[in-house]
């Protein structure tokens, strides 16, 4: 703006007018995000540190920090074994030495905030055995197999979307063709995907009868009642729903990088892999947080298909803390204590985003 | 299906109920009959919602007082539609309420009591009537039951003997049968339990098996702990036997939810409820229904299905007695037999049915039910208590330790129990 020449009279009002539309522009987003974004954030942090019920008697009562202590409560308890009178060591039918359960350690706890076993050890000489006992063990498998997810795929689904989006950049015949065939996915509804899937995993499903047809001798395999494949088979059909949603981000960043450095590094002799690698993964680099974080955060809210093809099931294998949160609050009417699940989620996402940022932010 | 689903786009379907129930909030004008509202959860069942469209219409015309008008909603969202109308006030006068569900809602203070005549509360079957703290809560026109359903070929062919409720199998007998099915290799599976049914089936189903060892989900008598009942040495007999299901091979883990199997001739036998048995006696003509096995403490099956609650926000209770009053009259109760296929609410009613005629094969469903019924535990707690059940018996079928599992259910049920100082 020239600044030497004084202001005209109405530049004042035009501004504040510009503002005013420029208020009013996203006065409707802003009330959508404050109704249904803002208000049930807020509600649910004053909510976990209730007993509220969803159906219940009267108004939800204040209990401070009781759901937190129930949710991230960790106790480690060690007791000797079991002798007889002469001091041996005491045996079960299985000749194994017996020690107090963890049921015992805990059997005059607060009823609420009683621990019970995630692990156990012991001692080398069998006179002790220790125990991990944690407020609420399906919160830390759910944080377990959350993790797992992720960092499968992360990884997994980003490349494989960038390298799809490179195939689809050659510009060959009929690549309008596959980029839609990647898509279609994405804008199907996540219910009906994983419904389709629920079948294709059965046992007499597509996925058998197709490994049956190229294997030979292969026996048929319960994909999603098997607690060892079940965490994987909704991870490999997750990054198949959402691979063509980053396929298409990761072709809009190709697309912003100009032709001419191709030909310039052309010009210079380089290779495909050499131009790949000084060109177009540099000129994707803002590209790549996006899809990063992005991925991050879907996979880290991991529920629609835990809800429709496993229910956390089976032995708690596909437990995820969005799952958890959700099965506290509607399906036990815990409100209070799903409300708390929700606020640790959201730490959790908002320390991950973070430190992500951190990392992958310009160094100048 | 007499079962609820948790739904993924329950919250989605309820904030829309809630906004199109807001719009029709009942206004009683001056002149003409006072609108009473009704909501019923039968949106998805086309016999049932054109029935209760017919009743209402009849209601409607016998007397000038009052209209009632209806609001169907789907099955899968419908309780969190009742949970949203109670938090936002907005409660219609007449609703109807799954069986189990019911004292959660009268304890919430939802529900008021329902002042049926003695004489006809007195000729219900036991499965319709919603009691809660000694009050009747709600009233069902029918009822439903499971059964184990197989043909007579299969069992005359495998020397299997036909039970009867008076003496059904016993639990070594009904051992021996999956046994020799399983061992035939005539089927992949001796029998379809219908595990691929998540949510209420669960308890409704299978819960009724552990009673018949001698355990069950909550101590009846105080209603406070769940301690040496669902964790004592019947419970543990149970999960050992409901495991020892699956590692036999007698029953899939993983059952699709179509349930066509049986159909199909892939497993010999299939627990099922009521709501199937035409499709299997379309099937088969030799198709038998039979009695729950007897595993020591008498046969057992689940009882109460949806039934019928007048609102404490309700206006004009009397017009929904008034309802509820006219419904229970038996050409309907005749009519809601025999267009649904449930088991009719009083034996007058049945007596008139089309379905449960002596010689029927369906009328082993109203014999099951009215000796081998028992009713979901009439607690508040029971919708926690469905699905702390439900997780224990899926993590047993799928090779938990049966007294960790059972141990872990009694501690979370009891927690819910003390947190909410026993619902008293």
């Amino acid at each position: 703006m020239d600044t030497t020449r004084p202001p005209r009279a109405g530049a004042h009002r035009t501004r504040r007018a510009e503002a005013r539309f420029g208020l009013a522009a996203i006065a409707p987003a802003a009330l959508l995000l404050l109704i249904f974004l803002v208000i049930p954030t807020l509600l649910a942090f004053a909510l976990s540190f209730t007993n509220a019920k969803l159906i219940a008697q009267g108004a939800p009562e204040f209990v401070g920090i009781q759901n937190f202590q129930r949710l991230l409560g960790v106790e480690i308890a060690t007791v000797d074994v079991e002798r007889d009178a002469s001091g041996a060591i005491e045996r079960g039918d299985d000749g194994e030495p017996v020690y107090p359960s963890a049921r015992e350690l805990q059997a005059e706890a607060d009823p609420v905030l009683k621990k019970s076993e995630l692990g156990s050890w012991q001692s080398g000489d069998a006179s002790s055995k220790t125990y991990l006992l944690v407020g609420d063990p399906i919160f830390w498998k759910a944080l377990l197999n959350t993790f797992l997810f992720v960092i499968v795929v992360v990884p997994v689904q980003a490349g494989l979307a960038l390298a799809l989006a490179l195939f689809v950049n050659l510009r060959m015949r009929g690549s309008n063709l596959f980029r839609t065939v990647i898509f279609i996915p994405v804008v199907t509804s996540m219910v009906v995907v994983s419904i389709l899937w629920l079948f294709m995993y059965q046992r007499d499903g597509l996925i058998n009868q197709v490994l049956a047809s190229v294997i030979p001798g292969y026996e048929f395999v319960d994909w999603l009642a098997n607690p060892q494949t079940a965490l994987p088979s909704i991870i490999v059909m997750s990054i198949w729903q959402a691979v063509g949603f980053h396929m298409i981000i990761w072709l809009s960043g190709l697309q912003t990088i100009p032709g001419e450095l191709y030909e310039a590094a052309r010009l210079d002799g380089a290779g495909a892999w050499r131009r790949f690698t000084s060109v177009t993964w540099p000129g994707l680099r803002h590209t790549a947080v996006f899809v990063l974080i992005t991925i991050t955060i879907a996979a880290l809210g991991l529920f629609v298909q835990i809800n429709v093809m496993t229910q956390g099931g089976p032995l708690d294998s596909t437990q995820t803390l969005v799952f958890h949160a959700f099965t506290a609050g509607y399906g036990k009417q815990q409100m209070g204590y799903g409300s708390a699940i929700a606020v640790v989620f959201f730490v959790l996402v908002l320390t991950i985003s973070l430190i992500q940022r951190r990392l992958t932010r310009e160094k100048d | 299906m007499k079962f609820s689903k948790p739904g993924a786009s329950v919250a989605l379907v309820a904030v829309a109920s809630l906004a199109l129930s807001a719009c029709s909030s009942p206004g009683a004008s001056s002149s003409g009959p006072v609108d009473v509202s009704l909501w019923t959860h039968a949106a998805g069942n086309p016999a049932e919602i054109a029935l209760i469209e017919e009743l209402t219409t009849a209601f409607n015309e016998s007397q000038s007082e009052y209209a009632v008008s209806i609001e169907d909603l789907p099955q899968a969202s419908y309780n969190d539609a009742i949970v949203g109308a109670a938090a936002a006030g907005d409660l219609p006068c007449i609703l109807d309420v799954d069986g189990p569900v019911m004292p959660a809602w009268a304890y919430a203070g939802y529900l008021a009591p329902l002042t049926v005549d003695s004489a006809v509360e007195e000729s219900l079957i036991g499965g319709v009537k919603g009691y809660y703290d000694d009050t009747l809560y709600s009233v069902g026109l029918y009822d439903a039951a499971t059964a184990i359903v197989t043909r007579e070929s299969i069992l005359s062919e495998f020397g299997i003997r036909v039970p009867t409720v008076d003496e059904p199998w016993t639990g070594e007998e009904f051992d021996a049968a999956l046994a020799t099915l399983q061992s035939s290799g005539e089927f992949e599976n001796a029998l379809d339990m219908g595990t691929g049914w998540t949510g209420e089936w669960y308890p409704y189903a299978f819960s009724p098996f552990l009673q018949s060892f001698g355990g069950d989900l909550i101590d009846r008598d105080s209603f406070e702990t769940a301690e040496g009942v669902l964790n004592g040495p019947e419970a543990i007999a149970w999960g050992e036997w409901w495991q020892g299901l699956f590692e036999q091979g007698y029953v899939s883990t993983k059952e699709s939810a179509d349930r066509e199997r049986f159909a199909e001739g892939t497993v010999a036998m299939q627990f099922n409820g009521i709501w199937a048995a035409k499709t299997a006696a379309d099937t088969f003509d030799d198709v038998l229904f039979l009695p729950t096995p007897d595993f020591g403490a008498g046969a057992k099956i689940g009882a109460a299905s949806w039934q019928w609650g007048i609102s404490s926000a309700c206006e004009n209770p009397e017009a929904a007695q008034a309802w509820i009053d006219f419904a229970l009259q038996k050409e309907w109760l005749v009519r809601f037999s025999n267009e649904t296929g449930n088991i009719p609410a009083t034996a007058e009613a049945a007596a008139e049915s089309d379905l449960f005629q002596p010689g029927s094969p369906y009328l082993q469903f109203v014999e099951n039910s009215a000796t081998l019924a028992l009713i979901r535990p009439a607690t508040p707690a029971y919708p926690v208590i469905a699905k702390v059940f439900e997780k224990a018996a899926a993590d047993i079928m799928n090779g938990a330790d049966v007294q960790r599992a059972l141990d872990a259910a009694v501690d979370e049920i009891n927690a819910d129990l003390a947190a909410n100082n026993y619902y008293e």
